[in-house]
């Protein structure tokens, strides 16, 4: 059986005029660029979603501040809460699924490329709506423009009644309409990751990201369908009269509460379970070491997923449940804590003993530990639903979750970024500027998101634009809002940290960090089909059994 | 503006809010534990096995797992889990399952954009926006009973001191109840959002001692007071849109879309806790509301100056 | 990066070629996803409709308007089975049975739809429920509709087959995207199934 060391060379690469480049980007199917398309308009957004963020920071900054007024303000959290799920991290998730998975699996593309490519542009589409209401969303008496609901846009606040214009119908149709999208991609990936493994590669043997991806998909099918189905319903009341959210009509608020967690709370499992996928790749390599409990790292994601469908009312602990229903809820929410937890010391426990390189993936994979140790604990506290009777509604759920999301999944994202940027252009990421932009947004973030919790612990509600002076809130918000500007930079360091590694950074080679799954066996970037053969595993981690032929996996598994 | 105060969730001032803190205290013990366990292991690991130039040429030892340690780490979060429940359970029981004795106070709260609605059924009162209650003494409970209702979006009363919140929901009738044990202003804010003035639906409550509380009782049941001096300011009162969203007890004024104002007077704010209720403010809420809560539903009525002072001088006579 | 780059890759040698390698095939996984997420969607249509029976303050009821539509029920349910039937005889190669097969099953899913059809417009005209009548109207017609459009996307998808079958383009070598159109049919048909218990049975 001869290697075949595969030496090809490109022909001189003809230049291509702007207009053919565009197009060509613009009709692709390669899961590649479809990948790099959801990514690169993410990233777009998080810029879009900061400045949101910092308009509200800047208001809050003082108590009886004049930066914006009420309109405006309740339009920023709306947008600001909307944009970050679902134009930011739903669509730079699913940019590295598309581009890491076939990648990881040995395949030359996603199952369907051009329903890859049409899910992407819906998407899309979403979010240009989305955002074309603060041009066009005007309505009578002017209370069109942004939507201004919240992002859970709770009925009956949703109603004709109290939302006259077309502002909430921006909302409704541009997440409606991603929600399509994002439902193509999950079918797409769990056809993908069912039916397009090499020859070898048993479910046992796949990278844990394809798992992960492979769980996050499932749970996407019928974790976002019921945000679509309400959605339709709030539509059908909006235009057509129905009554599903109308109290007047004997239409029920709770029933929207339920509709809406019954995707939500899933929604933050599908966001979370790819950062997990990224540390149970990255954490590995710079242990040099394999993951810890491979099969219960696999039985504690499934479980997560389907546990999680089950602690949705946690959301609504304030609405008045009897006591039975709260009590299921708690018991719910406490257990899914365990499979979570699991997964947290087996990353422990795949450090144990390695020799830990510390290099920028690294420090924000240990960052990420420590944060998400401490987010999923608040949550755990307010799974005590009495003491969440007091933290519901407040600051301290926002500090919570921002918790989770920025300090769990972003941070999570940004050791992503880093390691897999050599991949996709073929040189890494500056180290130092790495550096720069860990430790700047390490500090910034606690300083937003620690303090945060205070505020919620003295009585500040949310989605408040102002506040009264003597409630103990002044210096809190002051400092939670410094932090956030000190984020921004963060992220404008990493941003530069992009532009100027794409001409200036170390060449990669295929494989600078020393890894061990099918991606990093390629060229960086890798052909446009992938591999020039599709290879044959033997074991969980294929190139470790090459590079260390006299003690492969595939012994042992 | 009136003094407010630290509302701290951990000053507990009624059993129901005592209950929550006395939880929250085994939980956050549980869960501080948790974290200095694990973040001492993680501290320990990256410095431990930390790599260094001696070792790094070699791979460490390729270990895939262990049954026993996986199974540890399994089952202790299960117990603790076990714990948290069982100590959660017999608290929700015991505020949510409270009886209702027959010295309680009831209070029917109804939720508005964006102000405070309060009757009192028994006693046939109806005011708004600043709640009093009477001081319920550990050896003789006199707790309030309240049923929460709204009127348009949800709503949530949030007065950490006394309780946990809950929220007002449209076509939906929840419960909450609390027994402050000494007297003092409380103060909090609704806390779900329901449309533009969410930020200033601020509230007030009263916690009297017995004759305070009946002193008040008696004085909001009283009609409005009929003062000659302000006939004119009634006058403009009655004829122009007011009495279309406002009640003054006694007075053909009976609308219920805004606050009852039968006793305005009797309150330290406006505006549900806006601004205080000075001669200034209340002048300048009657001529333009946006310049104290912009949004709210409170029209400006475009009165001339003359119809304005007598306006603000009838409205300072409903004490 | 403008010269010719010699690109290396390293080929992972075949250790052990496994004896056959056979996946799922990804028309049929990708339908069972979709299938998976378009119930989730019929799910919470279902417990509205389930949680608002008995609610609507006024107008009129399920008992005094609504007739079982037993016939055309039975015109959907039968064509699951012609559609799988056509599928049956498609393997054995016989392309025009398939074809008439084919047509009787999409002949049987317009008949239903006529069906809600004449039923919606006795209801609108004679009894004068909408769906902004009362809670009843709206669940009833966003639960059936939703239904009906899924028919009607099945239908399209039938006559584009139809067709390429009629024009001679459809054969043996299609029988995979034949199974997965007929797994949707079957899903509608199934989803009826429910509705019908909810909106005739259980709601009456």
């Amino acid at each position: 059986m001869s290697s075949d060391a595969i030496a090809m060379h490109l022909p001189q690469a003809e230049r291509r005029t702007l207009v053919e480049t565009l197009h060509d980007w613009a009709t692709t199917v390669d899961h590649k660029r479809i990948g790099l398309l959801y990514i690169g308009y993410a990233l777009l957004f998080l810029v879009v979603a900061g400045i949101e963020a910092l308009i509200i920071r800047i208001q809050l900054m003082y108590p009886h501040n004049d930066f914006v007024g009420p309109q405006v303000f309740n339009r920023m959290f709306t947008m600001h809460g909307t944009t970050m799920i679902f134009f930011f991290a739903m669509p730079i998730l699913f940019g590295f699924g598309n581009y890491l998975v076939p990648l990881m699996i040995g395949a030359r593309d996603m199952a369907f490329p051009r329903l890859n490519a049409f899910s992407f542009w819906l998407s899309a589409f979403g979010g240009f709506l989305l955002y074309f209401s603060f041009l066009g969303g005007s309505g009578l008496y002017g209370a069109g423009s942004a939507p201004d609901v919240g992002w859970w846009a709770y009925a009956p606040l949703t109603a004709r009644a109290f939302s006259p214009g077309s502002s909430t119908d921006y909302w409704t149709i541009a997440v409606l309409v991603s929600g399509f999208g994002s439902i193509g991609t999950a079918v797409n990936l769990i056809a993908t990751i069912l039916c397009m493994r090499c020859p070898g590669m048993t479910l046992g043997r796949m990278p844990l990201l394809a798992w992960l991806y492979l769980t996050m998909s499932g749970l996407a099918l019928i974790g976002i369908t019921p945000l679509s189905a309400a959605q339709i319903m709030l539509l059908v009341d909006r235009y057509l009269g129905g009554h599903f959210f109308d109290t007047q009509a004997g239409g029920s608020a709770p029933l929207w509460m339920h509709f809406f967690w019954i995707f939500g709370h899933p929604e933050v499992y599908i966001l979370v379970i790819p950062a997990f996928a990224f540390m149970s790749e990255i954490i590995p390599v710079f242990s040099r070491k394999p993951i810890f409990g491979y099969p219960v790292m696999v039985a504690a994601t499934v479980c997560i997923a389907f546990v999680s469908m089950s602690v949705w009312a946690h959301h609504m602990f304030t609405i008045g449940m009897n006591s039975y229903a709260n009590s299921f809820f708690a018991i719910t929410t406490m257990a899914v804590g365990v499979p979570t937890g699991i997964k947290i010391f087996n990353w422990l426990g795949t450090m144990w003993g390695g020799r830990i390189q510390f290099k920028t993936p690294m420090l924000f994979s240990i960052a990420f530990l420590f944060q998400f140790l401490i987010a999923g604990l608040t949550g755990i506290i307010q799974a005590a639903v009495p003491f969440d009777w007091q933290l519901s509604l407040s600051y301290f759920v926002v500090a919570h979750f921002h918790y989770v999301i920025v300090g769990g999944i972003l941070f999570a994202i940004f050791a992503a970024f880093y390691y897999w940027y050599p991949k996709v252009t073929g040189r890494l990421l500056s180290e130092r500027l790495g550096k720069v932009h860990f430790w700047l947004f390490v500090l910034g973030f606690h300083l937003t998101f620690d303090v945060m919790h205070v505020p919620g612990l003295l009585g500040m509600p949310r989605r408040i634009y102002t506040y009264e002076p003597g409630r103990g809130w002044d210096t809190l918000n002051l400092l939670v809002s410094i932090g956030a500007f000190v984020q921004a930079v963060g992220l404008l360091v990493f941003v530069a940290n992009l532009i100027v590694s794409y001409w200036k950074g170390k060449r990669a080679g295929n494989d600078p960090w020393d890894a061990w799954t099918l991606e990093w066996s390629v060229s960086s970037p890798p052909p446009a089909y992938n591999f020039a053969t599709v290879p044959t595993v033997a074991s969980r981690r294929p190139l470790w059994d090459l590079k260390h032929p006299e003690d492969p996996d595939s012994r042992y598994e | 503006m009136p003094g407010y105060e630290l509302t701290n969730i951990f000053a507990p001032e009624t059993t129901p809010a005592r209950s929550i803190v006395d939880l929250s205290i085994l939980v956050l013990s549980i869960t501080g534990l948790i974290f200095l366990v694990v973040f001492s292991l993680l501290v320990y690991v990256i410095v431990k096995f930390r790599s260094r130039p001696v070792t790094a040429a070699r791979e460490p030892a390729q270990v895939y797992g262990s049954t026993q340690i996986e199974l540890a780490w399994t089952i202790i979060p299960v117990l603790i889990v076990v714990v948290l429940f069982v100590a959660t359970a017999r608290v929700i029981h015991a505020v949510q399952d409270a009886p209702q004795p027959a010295t309680a106070v009831e209070v029917t709260v109804i939720g508005h954009q964006f102000w405070w609605e309060y009757r009192y059924p028994a006693l046939g009162i109806v005011t708004a926006n600043e709640l009093h209650i009477p001081v319920s003494p550990v050896d003789q409970p006199r707790p309030t009973f309240m049923r929460l209702l709204s009127a348009d979006t949800d709503h949530s009363f949030w007065i950490p001191q006394l309780a946990g919140k809950t929220d007002l929901i449209p076509n939906r009738i929840n419960t909450m109840w609390m027994d402050p044990h000494r007297t003092g202003v409380f103060v909090g804010q609704c806390a779900q959002y329901c449309g533009i003035q969410h930020a200033k639906m601020l509230q007030r409550v009263s916690v009297d001692s017995a004759e305070d509380f009946d002193a008040w009782v008696r004085a909001q049941q009283q009609p409005a007071v009929r003062d000659d001096a302000v006939a004119g300011g009634r006058r403009v009162f009655e004829t122009t849109a007011c009495i279309n969203c406002h009640a003054v007890g006694g007075t053909p004024a009976n609308g219920r879309f805004g606050p009852d104002l039968t006793h305005l007077m009797s309150r330290a704010t406006i505006a549900s806790g806006a601004a205080a209720n000075t001669t200034d403010n209340l002048r300048l809420w009657l001529e333009n509301p946006d310049a104290i809560k912009p949004g709210s539903l409170m029209p400006a009525m475009k009165l001339s100056d003359r119809d304005l002072d007598a306006l603000v001088g009838y409205m300072e006579s409903l004490r | 990066m403008r010269s010719a780059v010699a690109v290396e890759t390293i080929t992972i040698p075949a250790v052990e070629a496994p004896a056959a390698w056979s996946l799922p095939d990804r028309g049929k996984i990708a339908m069972a996803s979709l299938i998976i997420a378009e119930s989730a969607i019929f799910t919470i249509f279902v417990v509205a409709y389930l949680f608002y029976i008995g609610k609507s303050v006024s107008g009129p009821t399920p008992r005094d308007v609504l007739e079982t539509p037993l016939f055309y029920t039975i015109c959907l349910l039968s064509s699951s089975f012609t559609i799988h039937y056509a599928g049956k005889v498609l393997e054995r190669g016989r392309r025009r049975m398939f074809l008439g097969l084919w047509l009787v099953t999409l002949a049987l899913g317009g008949l239903f739809l006529f069906g809600t059809a004449q039923e919606w417009d006795r209801l609108i005209y004679d009894h004068g429920l909408t769906i902004s009548t009362n809670l009843f109207g709206t669940t009833y017609y966003s639960l059936v509709g939703l239904h009906a459009f899924h028919v009607s996307a099945g239908l399209v998808m039938l006559g584009v087959v139809s067709i390429l079958a009629a024009i001679g383009r459809f054969g043996l070598s299609q029988i995979t995207r034949v199974e997965v159109i007929s797994m949707y049919w079957h899903f509608v048909d199934a989803v009826w199934v429910v509705v019908f218990t909810v909106v005739y049975v259980i709601g009456r």
